[in-house]
């Protein structure tokens, strides 16, 4: 970006308004370049900046497949940086009937993807010719997208977890900011591959079609964990559940956490 | 020169209320060769009567591949079928590139539908004169919709459109109730008589001047090979043949007089060996 002086308020300082303006005012400078006002620059590109960093955003998104569904959780912190700045940005979305999405990352960018998405399904219910957009249709459409802006250089900085039920068959898959995509039984996003991914693998390993409640249950215990464990984690969060049904996101629910032994920590 | 002074331009209304340019471009249809399309609960089938513009060239192609669920036949301009299926093909290769799926037949029509519309309200246009007939399968199950050059399409349960195709109208709609039913050979069956109709006395089917396309539920749709349609048309060979030439020109005549059809033989024999349509 190039800045430009403003030498008019310079000049008019302690003197007369009124007076003659000084010869060269505002000119161009000798050996400088000189853009005139009101006049785009001469390259004819507007200057822009890509995003280099997201500003205010969510923590993880865990997703977990159990035998006839599929449950969506992220809590409703949105940091900014490292202050929690807002503790009700809910990011779990119901789609439509047989759709829900977790999103982490820059909560600008998700509110602005699902204001995209609302209008799809808008459209579709508008043709109403009882087509209803299939979770892994917008698995793909998602792909689509982020893998289009992160070639402008300027992605939507997000995780995105899509979970639902396509042909009576759980469907469970993540798309990230570059647009790599991939699916799984079970999907945990951010701080969470680090900290829920091994609590959520080896619950799946041991109880391979495990029911509602006890999907519900692990969930539960991942929450509490990455509160423990994540700083920009928060006790409140949100759950979807996609079955055969429909989708529910449940109200801001509490994680159940437990501080007696916090006092024996010490020494940083 | 004009055979009308409101029909100078698709835009221009008569006062009785009719877009004359539009309405000649309907005729172009029925210079068409016939082509039928029925369906039953699990399948789509469209099948089309081939014409060879001269003893020394091939049969013309009236089936048209779009995509693994839909195919389309055709009766008009073989030129502005292909400007259309190009579209078709486009739009469903977008939907499966961006959604990993499908495009739905309905939306697809649709989009075509709104393609076609623009040509008929605008000057510098003039409609497709082309009429399709869309097999296809998706979620909802088999489909075959109708368009045509005024834009308009319908969804069909069994339709047949290009020359003399009014006795294969008249067959589908004695047999209507059987199709919904049927197996895949008996409704490919049905419709080979049902296009049989729409012949002269003196022209049998053959594995020359048919096409026959097939779409349904856990099949792609294909055009049927020349062994598979020999074996069908062999099993309806023996079968007396109904209506025939009497039904389709008293056929002909019942449909509503159209400036150029004055005489229905005469332009359906002209149509015949030009090959300005197909």
């Amino acid at each position: 970006m190039t800045k430009r002086v403003n030498t008019t308020k310079m000049a008019q300082f302690g003197s007369d308004a009124f007076a003659a303006k000084s010869f060269w005012h505002n000119g161009p400078a000798p050996g400088a370049s000189y853009n005139f006002p009101n006049m785009r620059s001469s390259s004819g590109e507007e200057e822009m900046q890509r995003s280099q960093t997201p500003i205010t955003t969510g923590t993880s998104v865990l997703g977990l497949k159990f035998d006839n569904g599929v449950i969506i959780c992220a809590d409703t912190l949105g940091s900014y940086g490292s202050l929690a700045r807002f503790r009700d940005c809910q990011r779990v979305m119901k789609v439509n009937n047989n759709i829900a999405v977790g999103v982490g990352g820059d909560y600008a960018d998700f509110q602005y993807l699902k204001r995209v998405i609302d209008q799809k399904i808008m459209d579709e219910h508008i043709a109403d010719d009882g087509f209803a957009l299939k979770p892994k249709a917008l698995y793909t459409w998602l792909t689509r997208v982020m893998y289009n802006r992160r070639n402008k250089f300027d992605p939507l900085w997000n995780n995105y977890v899509v979970g639902g039920m396509q042909e009576g068959v759980p469907f469970l898959g993540a798309v990230d900011l570059r647009g790599m995509a991939y699916q799984d039984r079970h999907i945990a996003t951010g701080y969470g591959s680090y900290i829920a991914l091994p609590l959520l693998r080896d619950a799946a390993d041991k109880n391979p079609n495990m029911s509602l409640q006890q999907a519900k249950e692990i969930m539960e215990k991942c929450l509490e964990v990455l509160y423990y464990r994540d700083a920009r984690s928060f006790p409140k969060y949100q759950m979807a559940i996609v079955t055969a049904e429909g989708v529910t996101v449940s109200d801001v629910l509490e994680v159940k956490s437990n501080w007696e032994v916090a006092h024996m920590i010490s020494g940083f | 020169m004009f055979r009308n002074q409101y029909d100078s331009d698709v835009t221009v209304w008569s006062p009785q209320g009719r877009l004359h340019q539009v309405e000649y471009a309907m005729e172009a249809v029925k210079l068409g060769s016939a082509t039928v399309g029925l369906k039953s609960k699990t399948h789509a089938v469209i099948l089309a009567l081939k014409r060879a513009s001269s003893e020394l060239s091939a049969h013309q192609k009236k089936l048209i591949p779009i995509d693994n669920h839909i195919g389309i036949s055709i009766a008009g301009l073989t030129a502005d079928a292909r400007v259309l299926s190009r579209y078709m093909r486009t739009e469903c290769l977008n939907y499966r590139y961006s959604h990993d799926d499908a495009l739905p037949v309905s939306r697809l029509i649709t989009d075509v539908g709104n393609k076609m519309q623009v040509c008929t309200q605008r000057y510098d246009r003039r409609p497709y004169g082309v009429g399709l007939l869309v097999a296809g399968y998706d979620d909802n199950g088999p489909h075959i919709y109708q368009t045509c050059p005024s834009a308009n399409f319908y969804d069909c349960k069994a339709m047949a459109i290009g020359a003399r195709s009014q006795s294969a109208r008249t067959y589908l709609e004695k047999n209507l109730d059987k199709f919904a039913d049927c197996d895949v050979e008996e409704l490919v069956k049905h419709g080979l008589r049902a296009l049989r109709d729409t012949l002269p006395n003196e022209v049998e089917l053959s594995t020359k001047n048919v096409s026959i396309g097939v779409v349904g539920a856990g099949l792609d749709f294909t055009i049927y090979g020349e062994e598979e349609m020999s074996r069908l048309l062999t099993a309806i060979e023996g079968e007396e043949r109904r209506g025939g030439a009497q039904a389709a020109a008293a056929a002909a005549a019942a449909e509503p007089a159209q400036p150029p059809a004055a005489d229905p033989a005469a332009p359906q024999e002209e149509a015949m060996d030009t090959d300005f349509g197909n």
